[in-house]
Parts: C-alpha cells; sequence; structure tokens
C-alpha cells in the first residue's frame, strides 16, 4: 500500500501526516489528529456519526480516504465551538434541550445541523427534518434535538445568543 | 399536577453530561489511546454448523505487523466457559468456537496486529478447514424430538420449558363466556447501538493488575471475567468512567471481553478490540428475542377478562447464556395493568444455528406487552366493544393498590386510568378519530393504535431463582459514598459506566436535595472496579431507584453527622436543631449556628471539637438493596419480582399509503407515570427514545436468516434504522404517582417507550386493516407485509 504525505486544514489549524492511501478520513482524524470527537458507527455510510464539514459541506468521513482530503478544510465538533471554549449557540441549544443521551451521534448532528444553520436561521421544519435525516440517534427519538436546532435558529435570529454556562 | 415540593428534583435543569459531549470530550472506549497498543480483528465462519477440521495460521504470521493468531483450542485450554445462567453444563461457550461453529459468522479465530488494517489482513490469510454439518434455523423445528441439537451434549435444543399456573386457570376458562386464541410473532431485532462493542486490556505486569477499559453495561461483569481467566478478581481493574456510546441492555461483551484480556496478558502488550458494524451485527451476540406466542383469552360478554393461556417460545440462537431469563421477568407483569385473575405461562426457550441472543431493553418484556394488548385489541372486536372501554373495565383501579397479581408480584401504586385520559387528551382523541375516518374516506388506510404497559422497575435477579432454583442468590444492591472535602466541596463517587442515562445529574440532585447544596457544585466520579463499591449496573431501570436511593442514603447519613457534630458543639440536643442549606442553628435560637465552612472545619481538622468516638472528616456510603429484594419463588413459581411499576399509555394516528403499504404516524401522544420525575429532560429522552426503538422494532428492524442459515441483514442498508423521517415527533405528558417504596418517590422510566410503542404500532395497523377484514400479528410489520393485507385477497 502506497504512503502518501498529505496536509489538511483541520479546524484552522493544518495538519500534515504520512498515510496509507487506504487511511479514511475518519481514521486520520481520530487516530493521528486525535480528534476523538469524531465517531464511526458503521463505516459503511449510512448512520452518520462520522460527518465532518468538508469545505463546507457536510460529508461522511468514513466513506473518504485521508488522501482525498489532502489540501482541503475539514472541521470536526472540536471546531464548533470558539477559542475560549465558549459553546456555539447549538451545543448550547443542544444542552437546554438534552437534545442527546450517550452522546455519540452528537458531534456529527451538531455538524449537520449547523451546515442547515449556515445556510438559513428560518429553517422550515421540513428542512430540519431533512437536515437530520442523514444522521441516525438510537437514543433520543429525535424530538429533543428538533427542539435544539429550533432553539438555536431562534436564538440566532434574535441574536439573543444566551451566555454558555 | 401536584405541587413540587423539591428544591432541584423535578426542575427544569440542563444535565451534568451534555456539556462534554456537544464539545466531542466523550471518553469512549475507542478514545482511549495505551501506547503500545495493539488490534484485534476475528475470522468469522460461513458455515452456520461446521465441524473445524484445521485451522492454518502460517500466511497470516508471516505478514508483518501480525502479532498472534488465538484460536478456541488454545482458548479452551486456558479459560473457563462463559457463564451460563441456567443448568446447562453441556452447553460450553468460548470467546472462540471450539471444534465446531454453531452459527454463520461465528467468530473462529482471532488476529492481533500493529493496526487494525493489518489484522483484517491478516483474517483474509487464515486458512479453516470446515467440515458442514446439519444445522437447524427454525426455532418450532428446533423443538422436536428429531431435530438436530446444536449443542449434542445437551441432548435437545430445549434450554429451559416449564409451564406455571397462576389461579384457577382450568376453571375459569370452562365458566368464561368467551374464549379466543391467536398467535403475535416477534422476529429478531435489538437495540444496535450506535456505537460497537469495543474493550482494551493491559497487563501491568509491575502490579499484576489486568486493566480493562471496555463500552459495558453488565451485572458480575468483573466476576465472570475473573471466572473465565481464573484469575483473582482483584486482579482486575475495570474502568467505570468510559462513556458508553448506547446500550440499552446488550452491551454485554463478556466474550469479547475474555479474549481480549486473555491476549493483553499473554502478549504483555495493551490490546484493543473494536467491532466493525459486521462483527457486531453477525458476531456480537447481540440479538433480541425472537418470539412467538400462542394466546388463548377467557371472557365474560362485558369484556371483563378472567383468563390468559400464554405459551412463549423464544429462540435464543446458539449461546443462551443470560438470555433465557428474558422469558422470566415478564412474569412480574404478566397481566399487565389488568385485573385478570389466572394466568398459565408455558415457557420454552430453543437453541437454533443463530448468533447468539442478549438482554434488550425491557429484557423481554415488549413482545409479550405487545401479545397481551393484542388480546384486548381482540376482545373489543369479538365483542365490538370500544378498545378504551375494554382496558378500562379491565384495569387495576386506582383504589386496588397495593395490588398482587396471579404470578405474586405486588404492584406498588399507579393511576392507570387517569394516565390514559391524558394520553387521550393530549391526542384530542375525539378530533383523532375523525380525522382517521376522513383519512380513510379519502382513499388511504388509517388507524388508531392504542395501548397501556406496565414497566417493572428497580432491577433485581428474582428471574434467576425462578428459571434456576440451584440459584438462591437474591442480592441485587447499589452503592453510592459521598465526600466531603477539607475546603466544603462534594463529591459523590458512583460505581458503574453510564450509557446515556445521565447517572450524575440524578445523582448530583438527589444529593444536592438532601444536603440542600447547589447540585452544579457537586462533582461526581465513576469509580474503577477496585477503588469503588458495589453495583449491579444499570439494568431493569433501576438507577433512579437503585443509585438515587443510595444517594439519598449516603447523603442523610452524612447529614446526621452533622447535626451530631453541631448538636455537641451547640450544647444541645440533635432534634432541637434547624438544617437550612448545611447550615445547623438552634431552632428556638437561629443566632446560635455553625456554617456549613465551620462544620467541615471542625470535622476535617478540629478533632478536639469532635463528638467523642466519631471518626473524624466527612463521608458516607450507603449500599441499598432492591426495596423487594431478599425472596425466593414458591413452589408453584410466585414470586416477587420488581418493586415499582411505572405505566404508560400510547395514542398514536398512522396513515399507510394503499399502493405501497408504507405506514407513516401522524401523530403519536404518550402519557407516563414513573413517580416522582427526577430530570424532566431526562425523563421525556427516554420516553421519546424508547418509543423510536419500538417504532424501529414495530416496522423495520429484524435480523433475517435464510434458509441456508446465513444472516441476511449484516448492514444498516438492510437492518433499518428508525431516521427522523421514520420517527414522528412524539408528544408527551405525565402523571405522577409517586412509588410509595423509594427515597423521593421515583420509579423507573428506562424501557417503557420501548414497551408500549410496538404494541401502539400493531394497534394502529390492525386498527387500518379492520376495514379491510384482515390482521396483521408478525413483528416487523414490513411494508410488503402490510400492501398484502391491503392487496391481496
Ligand atoms: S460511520 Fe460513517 S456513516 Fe456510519
Ligand atoms: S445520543 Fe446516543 S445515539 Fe444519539
Amino acid at each position: 500500500m502506497s504512503n502518501h504525505d498529505i496536509k489538511i486544514k483541520v479546524n484552522g489549524v493544518v495538519r500534515t501526516g504520512t498515510v496509507s492511501a487506504r487511511t479514511t478520513l475518519a481514521d486520520f482524524l481520530r487516530e493521528d489528529c486525535r480528534l476523538t470527537g469524531t465517531h464511526i458507527g458503521c463505516e459503511h455510510g449510512i448512520c452518520g456519526a462520522c460527518s465532518v464539514e468538508y469545505d463546507g459541506q457536510p460529508v461522511r468521513s468514513c466513506l473518504m480516504y485521508a488522501v482525498q482530503a489532502d489540501g482541503h478544510e475539514v472541521t470536526t465538533v472540536e471546531g464548533l465551538s470558539d477559542k475560549d471554549g465558549k459553546l456555539s449557540a447549538l451545543q448550547d441549544a443542544f444542552c437546554d434541550t438534552h437534545a442527546l443521551q450517550c452522546g455519540f451521534c452528537t458531534p456529527a448532528m451538531l455538524i449537520s445541523a449547523q451546515s442547515l444553520l449556515n445556510e438559513t436561521l428560518k429553517p422550515t421544519d421540513e428542512q430540519i427534518r431533512e437536515a437530520l435525516s442523514a444522521n441516525i440517534c438510537r437514543c433520543t427519538g429525535y424530538v429533543q434535538i428538533f427542539q435544539a436546532v429550533r432553539l438555536a435558529a431562534e436564538r440566532l435570529r434574535s441574536g439573543k445568543e444566551k451566555v454558555a454556562s | 399536577m401536584t405541587e413540587n415540593k423539591f428544591k432541584y428534583i423535578g426542575r427544569e435543569r440542563r444535565t451534568k453530561e451534555d456539556k462534554r459531549f456537544v464539545i466531542g470530550a466523550g471518553n469512549y472506549v475507542a478514545d482511549i489511546a495505551r501506547p503500545g497498543c495493539l488490534h484485534l480483528a476475528v475470522v468469522r465462519s460461513p458455515h452456520p454448523c461446521a465441524r473445524i477440521a484445521a485451522i492454518r495460521t502460517e500466511k497470516a504470521l508471516a505478514l508483518p505487523g501480525v502479532h498472534y493468531v488465538l484460536t478456541g483450542a488454545e482458548l479452551e485450554e486456558y479459560t473457563k466457559p462463559l457463564q451460563q445462567y441456567l443448568d446447562t453444563p453441556n452447553v460450553r461457550w468460548y470467546s472462540l468456537a471450539v471444534e465446531r461453529t454453531r452459527y454463520a459468522g461465528e467468530w473462529v479465530a482471532a488476529v492481533v496486529a500493529d493496526s487494525r488494517y493489518i489484522a483484517e489482513d491478516a483474517v483474509e490469510l487464515i486458512e479453516v478447514d470446515y467440515e458442514p454439518l446439519p444445522f437447524i434455523i427454525d426455532p418450532e423445528a428446533a423443538l422436536l424430538p428429531e431435530a438436530v441439537a446444536v449443542h449434542p451434549k445437551h441432548g435437545s435444543n430445549v434450554i429451559y420449558r416449564r409451564t406455571f399456573s397462576w389461579g384457577p386457570v382450568a376453571e375459569d376458562f370452562s365458566k368464561a363466556d368467551h374464549t379466543l386464541a391467536f398467535r403475535t410473532r416477534w422476529h429478531r431485532s435489538a437495540t444496535v447501538p450506535l456505537e460497537t462493542f469495543g474493550v482494551i486490556s493491559e497487563w501491568g505486569p509491575g502490579q499484576d493488575i489486568l486493566e480493562v477499559w471496555a463500552s459495558i453495561q453488565m451485572p458480575q461483569y468483573v466476576e465472570q471475567i475473573a471466572a473465565a481467566l481464573k484469575m483473582p478478581q482483584n486482579n482486575i481493574r475495570v474502568h467505570y468512567d468510559v462513556d458508553v456510546g448506547g446500550s440499552y441492555g446488550v452491551k454485554r461483551g463478556i466474550k469479547h471481553t475474555v479474549m481480549v484480556c486473555y491476549l493483553a496478558k499473554k502478549l504483555g502488550r495493551p490490546v484493543r478490540f473494536i467491532e466493525d458494524r459486521l462483527d457486531n451485527m453477525s458476531g456480537g451476540d447481540m440479538h433480541g428475542p425472537d418470539r412467538s406466542f400462542d394466546m388463548k383469552v377467557a371472557f365474560d360478554k362485558s369484556g371483563r377478562i378472567n383468563s390468559l393461556k400464554i405459551r412463549v417460545l423464544d429462540d435464543v440462537g446458539a449461546y443462551p447464556g443470560r438470555s433465557p431469563l428474558q422469558l422470566g421477568k415478564p412474569i412480574g407483569a404478566i397481566v399487565g395493568a389488568y385485573r385478570i385473575g389466572s394466568v398459565e405461562y408455558e415457557a420454552i426457550s430453543v437453541t437454533t444455528n443463530k448468533t447468539g441472543q442478549v438482554a434488550v431493553r425491557g429484557f423481554g418484556q415488549s413482545p409479550t406487552n405487545v401479545a397481551l394488548e393484542t388480546a384486548i385489541d381482540r376482545v373489543a372486536a369479538y365483542l365490538d366493544l370500544d378498545r378504551l372501554e375494554v382496558r378500562r373495565r379491565n384495569f387495576i383501579r386506582p383504589e386496588d393498590f397495593p395490588y398482587l397479581i396471579p404470578s405474586g408480584t405486588t404492584y406498588d401504586s399507579g393511576n392507570y386510568p387517569a394516565v390514559l385520559d391524558k394520553a387521550l387528551n393530549l391526542a384530542d382523541y375525539e378530533r383523532m378519530l375523525v380525522r382517521r375516518d376522513e383519512l380513510r374516506a379519502s382513499g388511504v388506510a388509517a388507524g388508531i393504535g392504542i395501548a397501556t404497559c406496565l414497566e417493572p422497575s428497580g432491577g433485581n435477579s428474582a428471574f434467576e431463582g425462578l428459571l434456576n432454583p440451584s440459584n438462591e442468590s437474591t442480592t441485587f444492591l447499589e452503592a453510592v459514598m459521598v465526600k466531603v472535602d477539607r475546603n466544603g466541596t462534594v463529591t459523590v463517587i458512583i460505581n458503574t459506566t453510564t450509557s446515556g442515562q445521565g447517572h450524575e445529574t440524578l445523582v448530583s440532585l438527589i444529593v444536592g436535595e438532601e444536603l440542600e447544596r447547589e447540585p452544579d457544585q457537586i462533582r461526581v466520579v465513576h469509580s474503577d472496579s477496585l477503588n469503588g463499591l458495589w453495583t449491579h449496573s444499570p439494568v431493569g431501570s433501576r438507577m433512579a431507584i437503585m443509585m438515587g436511593g443510595a444517594a439519598a442514603g449516603a447523603a442523610k447519613k452524612l447529614k446526621r453527622d452533622l447535626l451530631r457534630i453541631a448538636a455537641h458543639n451547640l450544647g444541645v440536643a440533635e432534634d432541637e436543631l434547624a438544617y437550612d442549606s448545611g447550615t445547623i442553628s438552634v431552632a428556638k435560637d437561629s443566632t446560635r449556628k455553625l456554617s456549613w465552612e465551620q462544620l467541615v472545619i471542625i470535622a476535617h481538622r478540629q478533632y478536639q471539637k469532635m463528638p467523642a468516638g466519631m471518626e473524624p472528616a466527612l463521608q458516607s456510603t450507603f449500599v441499598l438493596e432492591v426495596p423487594s429484594g431478599g425472596n425466593l419463588p414458591t413452589p408453584d413459581g410466585r414470586i416477587q419480582m420488581y418493586p415499582c411499576h411505572s405505566f404508560q399509555a400510547h395514542v398514536a394516528l398512522v396513515s399507510i399509503d394503499m399502493g405501497t403499504g408504507k405506514p407513516t404516524i401522524l401523530d403519536y401522544s404518550i402519557a407516563h407515570d414513573c413517580g416522582t420525575v427526577i430530570n424532566p429532560h431526562i425523563v421525556r429522552g427516554m420516553i421519546y427514545g424508547g418509543a423510536a426503538h419500538g417504532i424501529g422494532a414495530a416496522f423495520y428492524e429484524r435480523f433475517a436468516y435464510d434458509e441456508g442459515g446465513q444472516l441476511l441483514s449484516q448492514t444498516f442498508m438492510d437492518y433499518l434504522l428508525p431516521s427522523v423521517h421514520e420517527v414522528p415527533e412524539i408528544r408527551q405528558t405525565e402523571h405522577c404517582t409517586p412509588s410509595p417504596l423509594t427515597s423521593h418517590g421515583q420509579k423507573g422510566v428506562g424501557e417503557g417507550g420501548y414497551l408500549g410503542a410496538p404494541a401502539a404500532m400493531a394497534s394502529a395497523v390492525n386498527d387500518a386493516l379492520a376495514p379491510h377484514g384482515k390482521t396483521l400479528d408478525t413483528l416487523p410489520m414490513r411494508i410488503r407485509d402490510i400492501w398484502e393485507c391491503l392487496n391481496l385477497a
């Protein structure tokens, strides 16, 4: 298996590494960058637990090779809060509505929902459903996740982002 | 709703755990990096049953980066078989197949290598010579005397068979106005957590301690590792601070663990095995109940049900382990929410050549509840009565509590009619009826699902002795320690892993309530199995009751110590004191007082001010036994199963596309009564999430095997998990009948959603099929099945 030197901007920081051609992007992020917030649930593209933002769009990092991301930009859950650790409005809303239980799907759920909010702060229920349908959650039944996305959108719209505790 | 008399309990507060998960800082087993860690991958049998003639490992071992190949023969030599809970000495289960494979997917060998990638390469280089043998897949056929035995030395496939009879069943049947019979089928599914099972082990030679980090939710985990490895239990340290990525019962990877621990010790290197999804679904022994119910119901013309005869056949797969006990737990609520005077229950557990069954949310009760609730709907249909009316006529009435059911369990408390009414109100039932009929008039099939469920909670081991009389253990405890440090902050130590239940929130609220200290300032830590106290793990909806109760007990003890110190220093008797948020004053003269800080200083630093004979510092432990614990079954099989009994009522409207058979849940309301709610967010989440699992089991999820014994649903493309498209925005409302048996009136809530939803969905589909003269009693009710009912004669 050939090895490749790659350079990926992850959460604003340039990461370099030498990876085998078959190393998935998920494994590179988790094992080489030690960004373990990106989770692996199926490795065949269904569950969405491995979703990261890739050049601004959510993708399945289990279905991409790390070499494919060479020269691109990736945001993982670790890149969602600001540098001082202040939670994003969405993360904060997830805590307010308890939009999680075991937390395993949560990082990727946040990635999917955030990319929706990046497009619109007035998402319809159908748009929320469409965005969240990329991710399976086995714990919550999705209700409180729905509520969190609506709450975050509303707070962002009114500029009344709650200060994270 | 009744006034909440608590300061922290029952309030809308954030949980303690969520923050670390939303920033991606969970500590799951796959996130744990041990220096020099090796990776394991398994070889899976392609045959449902075959003699293993030879395993050739040379090519695999020659691959650079490969360290070891383990086979069943070696494990058999050095480890003991994994625990069976029934008296079945000839059922021998090891982490890897020994001599023969017993299901397609069973693990035959394990490779240890520098990376999982290399380990998987090596798996492909291992050559196994199999000699295929006859096998058995169908559970009914497995029962027959001529059937091929999965464990030949056991002599047959029957692992458990007993007919219980509680009350005058024959008489009730002969006197009944009517009887009816039907069959329901619950196919194999499971809760399938998003995180697969994983375990890491490391042997610390200097200390002779085997370290274990695992994605585990299992009672007696450490002691079973010790037994299998023939090792003193205090040589093993299971780390309970590992976040578990969902479990709902199934994370019992004892076979994975024993193999990994054995290798870690043998190789002197950390070894990790994180199942991939195929490992998990095909050979992880994590499938759930697989049952058929033959039901007979005796009832009078008013719809009052007098008696039930239930015959249940459960296919536990190749290695039964704890799973036959899942036929035991339903005995604790065998009549559901109804006044049914007598029951016959024939419970049969058989082995087949499929992956083993494991505990799943509700421990066997969800399939049973579908059978029970179907019985109610059938009686209503038979007599042309309203389904709600039949439920109301049969409900155990509020004034009947505590209520003894025929199988020996006393229900603690409840108000079933009130909860049902709340569900109907929430659903706007009258309007829902109109909507259903409008839908039908517009050419779609539509039905309303109604179901109730009992949720026995508090989790003990009563079914162990019931199904296996040689087992006399009844203790099923939970322990908590509370300590106050020299600076006055409070830390609580709990002794189990958490898989989303919010244990830190639970105990911080209860300790905060008791000590009147802000829960957010209370630190909660998970011990390990060496430095902590005892646990029987979060099973059977028990932690609010058991961990919560132990936390309350420990906090109360600590408060008593504070009062004793204060009484001594203020020169009054303890009963003359008043406690307010940690400050203790003389009740009649509030100027004479000691603050929390002052009391802490005395306890920790000023021994001269301590009452004579009192231990210094501030700490307390409390070990709680299940409130109903300590009883063994009567010879006719009556027993107090669980102590507390929650209740839910589900009402849902489902439409079905006539052309495709596709169901859509248009509206779903749940009313629940789990006694005192400790944290409303957590309770709601359990209900929504449990119901979503139930929707999956009702419509989508099935581990299907073909006639050749091959598992057809090995990926999430075939085993369908409900997404946000399939799960509607469920609505919920609560009712509170406190339990008289628990610290704050709480009951369990982890399972009810899953117990009610499949029955509610079955009820809705059957209501939709009724105008078409059809019934459908097989779960999952696949789109094709529904379509056939609607479109074929
Ligand atoms: S792990 Fe990538 S989609 Fe499931
Ligand atoms: S919170 Fe557990 S899978 Fe979503």
